[in-house]
Order: C-alpha cells, then sequence, then structure tokens
C-alpha cells in the first residue's frame, strides 16, 4: 500500500506536485496517468524514495519512505544506464546489488524475453534494452514495483511481450504495481486503476472498470473529459 | 495482445462475451476447461483480477462451474447452453431491429433486406 498524504514537490523554482492525497491498495496494477511535465515521474521517484517531498508524507506499506526505504522498491527508470556490461554481468551485478533479487526468477524472464545473455548492454536494441530492463525490475521480490515509462518508445511486438511478462511473473495479489504511461490506449486492459495528474495536482483517482460500468467512458475518453 | 476491447463496455464483459461466443461455435464444449485466470491473462493481455470477475460472472450465469483445485468449466448442463444461445440471438436481432427501426426502414424492407442479403451470399458462396 502506498499512501501519499499532502505531498507537494518543489525543485529549485518549479511546482512539480501541489497538495496530493492518495492511497493505493496492493493487488493491484495501477497507472499514473497525465500529459508532459503533469508530474507523473516525480510521483513514481517519490514513491522510490529517491526523491524527498517539500512538503507532506509519503508512506509505503506503512513505513515513510526515505532513501534507505528504497530496498522495498523495484523501480524501473525511464533513462537507460549503459555500464560496459553484458546482459549476463548486469545481472549478476543486479543479484549483487539487491538482497531480494532472484536469479532463478531472472533466468526464466531472460529466456522469455529471448535476450542474448553475452551481448554487451551498449550494443543491444532498444527493444532489447526495454526488455533487459523489465528482467531487472521483475526478477526481485520487492513488495512494491514501480516503472516508469517502460513501454515508451517500443514496438508493439515488445510491448505486448513486456505486458505479457508483467503478468506471467509477478504475483500481482502481493504486489503494488505503479507504471506511468503514454501508452494508455493499449494498457488500459492491463490496469486496475488510474490516477489521473494535471499540472502537478491530482484530477481523479479511478477503479478502470467501474469507470466502464457507471459512465460507459475509457481512460482514454475520461482523461479527456478531465483535461477539457 | 490478441484482440482489442471496445472503449465503452467494461472488459471483463467484452471477455465474457468473446467466450460466450466461443461455446456457441463449439470450440468450448460441455464440460470443457477453460484456461487459468493467469493463462487467460497472458493471452488476451488483460489483468488477472479482470479475468477473475470475468470467471465469477460467467459461473454466477451458470455458463462455468469452478471446481476446487480443478479449475474453471463450462457446465454440463444443457439447457442453460441453450438458453445462452437463444439469448445471443434474441439480443442480436433486437440490436438489429432497432437500428433499422432508427434508419426508418419499415419491417417489410428489414424482411426483403435480409432475404436477398442471405440468398447473394449463399450464392456467392455456391
Amino acid at each position: 500500500m502506498i499512501e501519499f498524504k499532502n505531498v507537494s514537490k518543489r525543485y529549485w523554482k518549479h511546482q512539480a506536485l501541489t497538495d496530493v492525497t492518495f492511497t493505493l491498495p496492493s493487488g493491484k496494477i495501477i497507472g499514473i496517468v497525465g500529459e508532459n511535465g503533469s508530474g507523473k515521474s516525480t510521483t513514481l521517484k517519490l514513491m522510490a524514495g529517491l526523491i524527498r517531498p517539500t512538503k507532506g508524507t509519503v508512506i509505503v506499506n506503512g513505513v515513510p519512505m526515505d532513501r534507505r526505504m528504497a530496498k522495498a522498491v523495484s523501480y524501473l527508470s525511464e533513462l537507460d544506464v549503459y555500464y560496459p556490461f553484458t546482459v549476463e554481468e548486469t545481472i549478476q551485478f543486479y543479484a549483487s546489488q539487491f538482497a531480494d533479487f532472484s536469479l532463478e526468477r531472472a533466468d526464466e524472464i531472460v529466456a522469455f524475453m529471448k535476450l542474448d545473455r553475452k551481448k554487451r548492454v551498449k550494443s543491444l536494441s532498444k527493444g532489447s534494452r526495454g526488455r533487459l530492463k523489465m528482467v531487472l525490475t521483475l526478477a526481485r521480490e520487492a513488495p512494491v514495483i514501480l516503472m516508469d515509462e517502460p513501454f515508451s518508445g517500443l514496438d508493439p511486438m515488445v510491448r505486448d511481450a513486456i505486458v505479457k511478462s508483467l503478468i506471467s511473473f509477478l504475483d500481482i495479489e502481493h504486489r503494488t504495481i505503479v507504471i506511468t504511461t503514454h501508452e494508455l490506449k493499449e494498457i488500459e486492459p492491463l490496469l486496475d486503476m488510474a490516477v489521473a495528474l494535471k499540472e502537478g495536482e491530482l484530477i481523479g483517482i479511478r477503479d478502470v472498470e467501474e469507470l466502464r460500468d457507471d459512465e460507459n467512458l475509457s481512460i482514454v475518453d475520461w482523461m479527456k473529459q478531465q483535461y477539457e | 495482445m490478441g484482440e482489442e476491447f471496445n472503449a465503452s463496455k467494461p472488459i471483463y464483459f467484452q471477455l465474457a462475451e468473446r467466450i460466450n461466443r466461443q461455446i456457441l461455435r463449439k470450440e468450448l464444449q460441455a464440460g470443457d476447461k477453460l484456461p487459468s485466470v493467469r493463462e487467460m491473462a497472458i493471452q488476451s493481455g488483460v489483468n488477472p483480477n479482470t479475468v477473475q470477475r470475468t470467471y465469477s460472472e460467467l459461473e454466477r450465469m451458470g455458463i462455468v462451474e469452478t471446481k476446487r483445485g480443478q479449475g474453471t468449466f463450462v457446465t454440463e448442463n444443457e439447457s442453460i447452453l441453450v438458453e445462452l444461445r437463444e439469448r445471443l440471438k434474441e439480443e442480436q436481432i433486437s440490436s438489429f431491429v432497432d437500428d433499422m427501426k432508427e434508419m426508418g426502414f419499415t419491417v417489410e424492407e428489414m424482411m426483403k433486406g435480409l432475404e436477398e442479403h442471405i440468398r447473394a451470399r449463399e450464392g456467392n458462396k455456391a
């Protein structure tokens, strides 16, 4: 469970988040949606303990979040990091850094993703780097999984593989999974809930199926309404 | 990610409709086992919680039965399957008739149009 209590975040002169309060339950896949600059990545970094709120508190599974708590969270960054490693060495490096990293599960996901272990990360295609990042994120037993734009710039085949790996390898009932994404239309069937942000403010938090049941709206349509 | 979903109806409901159609086409027969929730989620790219809801809904309607520790099966109660077939037929016809009425067609035009359309199709096949 992730709780934000009156959270604000200011970077120098830029107000990234303003007085955001919400509770995200475990056992669900939750999407954070909004335009560029709406505060999606900032929200995720706060959950990961990578940055601190200017005001308010972030509580993850009952514990106030800070850098030391980051070990409870598996975080997939939007950025690619090019260590001079092969796929295999990168996996071993992660295993050495995180006590909850399962090499056995990493093997399964590597096989599922058809990644070549001997290749250098630098020489991988963008799609394969996206796949490798999923291996590194999903191989951990962390109760909280955070993914910043895991689908961005990837072709539909890779997106499909990522969605399938998420369902195959995560015991969702025991995790809280939060994804920021632009690829809303394709990803909606994967989501339980959506948190909509606009200019750093929370404009809504909805159950995806309820929204369709009650208002005949998809998340994309709902977002358009909220942004009008 | 399998087929696309329509934007306004709940996804659990659309997934249930797909399974119902598979039953009507006899791709799934009385007594057949459905994929596990997780398998179905992977196949269709849908959240496992949503698939669970689809299965619960189909169970509530008597179309499938969950056997503890074994999985979910299409009911062997033929009368429920006959009823399902009739209900889906009725729904489809009723939405066709509503649409045609809305466009101002008379019953005679509908019947004639339908007959001609079917005859032309069958003719093309022959």
